[in-house]
């Protein structure tokens, strides 16, 4: 693809957790019980670029892996393969201050608020800490600096003083959007930002969003499992299966025509706000396990669609419109 | 039949230094046996706050305030002692947090959590209580059971700990389940069927259920009746088709305009103008008149929350406007 240089590009990003047997294990393999070491792999083999200014979206299943890629992303978990490019220079080749420039520009709002703050400083050092020490604000201004951060995530001014655990959970979350803010990043890796927070208040922080875009040219990948939320805000979409994107495409294309029969099934599963009861199904097919991934296309126990070819090769992203890629081989039977 | 629980001007106070923060101020609603009562509203509402003064968890500076109550199949929960408390906590009723984390031991193995919830409540072989606690995995959708039961916490993804946790409340088969935000971070096809189970454990063991949310389509397909929060009260209270279709508070119409959609792409969201009032200074009258678009010198005085239709109740001067 040629055009300007993305902000960011990953190529072959993997990622493994191996689980080691610990000491019960050990007892019970004395027994006889054969537990073995176990090995997620919970990113496989991810390219993506990200063009400045541009919002992706990132959804899949819970426990798809896309909490991992975005740790990776924003620089706090290291990669098992693959490499990150930031404004085209290899993030792992960095040195002192390119690398420090970086670490500040891209920032992460995280899917567990209460595990990401620390509990025992108050919001007014949460927020105002690291803009001081970064030189943005000096320690005269800290103060109206917190207060207007805090306003704009609408949270009152007056709460500066308070602790963590003196919030409501959306309060919370909106601390670790204010924090993540506070430092006037150019990339912001959203995991879940705004998953705690009513309609409303989700839409005055989603707008807030969106002003700093236009204004500030920030980028964004948003992770989110709410498709009505990553439809109005991104740009394009990614989705991600067992660790693997599946299907990247413009979010109008994407909502209009899924390609893949995963994105088609997740489509159709979207609770729209309907008065009347219903009942719930549990989806068909036996859920995957990124413990033992089944072979081929991961998605072919559950698919639909799925032929023989599916059960013994993994359909590779090809593009299936200008723009739009897809991992399926029934795009290759015409 | 009676209700399995009753809460009757229930009122919650935290005396901060700041001043008196009344998170819960004046809450009546009844959950019957089998019903699911889905309680929503906007961030800082008083909802998780709510569940915990239920659980009898609310630490100091915290307190439930004289003259509140809180009947669970006719006993006063609000008179009953820790020791109590922490009985009914164990086995009657059970609460899903918005923080799984408050559930789950971060040192401890899933399994040894798990197995230690069975065998507290039946008897049972430990061989027995595994194949519990693995058969109660799978049913929120945690794949390779066994493998993951050898797992710590902080080995599984958010979602997946929100529904270990969940997996933990649905082994204790209680009379009363508190879900705070249990599907929050799920997607759609996962949280299908956490709903699910959580239908038919109602539906088939009667068992009454709270669950907190503030994703308005999630409970219009789940819940029997909805109650709306907001600074610390309840303003709307109906059965869901009525509350979704016909809101009569303009708050929850507020709400229900302001979910994003197809039709919102690339444009502003609606959001209810201004600011939730803080709790240390609510204003007299209405606590929502600063916001509301047909507030009248009327809402000047606190309204009551009254039936304007049958079952159907709102707090507000011009709910029948
Ligand atoms: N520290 C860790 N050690 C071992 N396994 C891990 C660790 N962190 C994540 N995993 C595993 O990696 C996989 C992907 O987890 P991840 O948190 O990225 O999922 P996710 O897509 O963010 O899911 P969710 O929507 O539930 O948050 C899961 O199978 C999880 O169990
Ligand atoms: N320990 C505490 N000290 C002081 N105030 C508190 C404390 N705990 C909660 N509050 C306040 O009580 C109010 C109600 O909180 P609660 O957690 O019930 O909100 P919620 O409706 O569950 O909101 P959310 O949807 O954001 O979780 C909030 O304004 C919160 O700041
Ligand atoms: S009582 Fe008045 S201010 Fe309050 S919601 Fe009703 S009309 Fe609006
Ligand atoms: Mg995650
Ligand atoms: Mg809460």
């Amino acid at each position: 693809m040629t055009g300007p240089q993305p902000l960011l590009s990953l190529r072959g990003i993997t990622k493994r957790f191996v689980q080691r047997v610990d000491l019960a294990g050990k007892i019970a393999n004395a027994f006889g019980a054969g537990v073995r070491e176990t090995v997620v792999q919970a990113v496989s083999d991810v390219d993506l670029d990200v063009a400045e200014g541009e919002v992706v979206g990132l959804v899949g299943e819970s426990g798809c892996g896309k909490s991992t890629l975005g740790r990776i992303v924003a620089g706090i978990m290291p990669q098992s393969a693959g490499t990150m490019l930031w404004r085209g220079q290899d993030v792992a080749a960095m040195g002192g201050e390119d690398k420090h420039a970086w670490q500040l520009a891209v920032q992460m709002i995280f899917q567990d608020p209460f595990a990401s703050l620390n509990p025992r400083l108050r919001v007014s050092e949460i927020v105002g800490e690291a803009p001081r020490v970064h030189g943005l604000v000096d320690r005269g201004r800290q103060a109206a600096y917190v207060a207007e951060t805090l306003t704009k995530v609408g949270l009152d001014p007056a709460y500066a003083s308070r602790y963590p655990h003196q919030f409501s959970g959306g309060q919370r979350q909106r601390v670790g959007i204010a924090r993540a803010l506070a430092v006037k990043p150019a990339f912001i890796v959203c995991d879940e930002a705004v998953a705690a927070l009513d309609v409303s208040i989700q839409a005055q922080v989603l707008n807030l969003f969106m002003d700093l875009r236009r204004q500030l040219g920030l980028t964004y990948l948003f992770i989110s499992h709410n498709l009505a939320v990553v439809e109005h805000l991104s740009d394009r979409v990614a989705i991600m299966y067992l660790g693997r994107l599946i299907e990247i495409a413009p979010a109008d294309e994407l909502f209009a025509r899924p390609n893949h029969p995963y994105t088609q099934a997740l489509l159709a599963e979207v609770p729209k706000l309907e008065a009347h009861q219903r009942t719930y199904r549990p989806i068909a097919g036996e859920l995957p396990s990124p413990l033992d991934p089944p072979p081929g296309c991961a998605f072919h126990p559950r698919c639909p669609h799925a032929f023989a070819r599916c059960k013994v090769e993994r359909p590779a992203l090809k593009q299936v419109a200008p723009g739009h890629v897809s991992a399926c081989h029934l795009n290759d039977r015409g | 039949m009676s209700a399995t629980l009753s809460v009757r001007n229930l009122r919650t106070h935290f005396f901060t230094k700041e001043g008196v923060a009344k998170a819960v101020d004046g809450v009546d609603f009844d959950v019957a046996p089998g019903e699911i009562l889905g309680l929503v509203g906007e961030s800082g509402s008083g909802k998780t706050v709510t569940g915990f003064s239920i659980l009898g968890l609310i630490d100091p500076p915290g307190r439930i305030v004289e003259g509140s109550s809180i009947r669970f199949n006719g006993e006063e929960l609000t008179a009953a002692s820790p020791e109590r408390l922490r009985a009914i906590r164990g086995a009657a009723i059970a609460m899903i947090f918005q923080d799984p984390m408050m559930t789950l031991n971060p040192v401890l193995r899933v399994d040894t959590q798990m197995i230690e919830t069975v065998q507290a409540h039946v008897k049972v072989s430990a061989a027995e209580a595994r194949d519990r606690a693995r058969k109660a995995l799978v049913q929120v959708g945690i794949p390779s059971p066994d493998e993951r039961l050898r797992a710590y916490p902080h080995q599984f993804s958010g979602g997946m700990r929100q529904r270990v946790a969940i997996a933990i409340a649905l082994l204790h088969k209680p009379k009363l389940i508190v879900a705070d935000e249990p599907t929050t971070a799920l997607d759609v096809t996962i949280q299908g069927q956490i709903l699910f189970e959580a239908q038919r454990l109602c539906r088939e063991s009667g068992t009454a259920m709270i669950w907190v949310t503030h994703d308005l389509a999630v409970v219009a397909g789940l819940a029997d009746r909805i109650a709306v929060m907001y600074a610390g009260r309840i303003v709307e209270l109906g059965r869901t088709a009525d509350v979704i279709e016909r809101p009569m508070h303009p708050y929850t119409k507020g709400l229900i305009g302001s979910v994003p959609s197809q039709n919102t792409r690339g444009h502003r969201l609606a959001q209810i103008p201004g600011m939730t009032p803080s709790l240390l200074r609510l204003p007299a009258g209405c606590a929502f008149k600063a916001r509301c678009p047909i507030a009248v010198d009327k809402c000047n005085e606190m309204p009551a929350l009254e039936e304007h239709r049958p079952g159907h109740w709102a707090r507000c001067w011009r709910a029948a406007a």
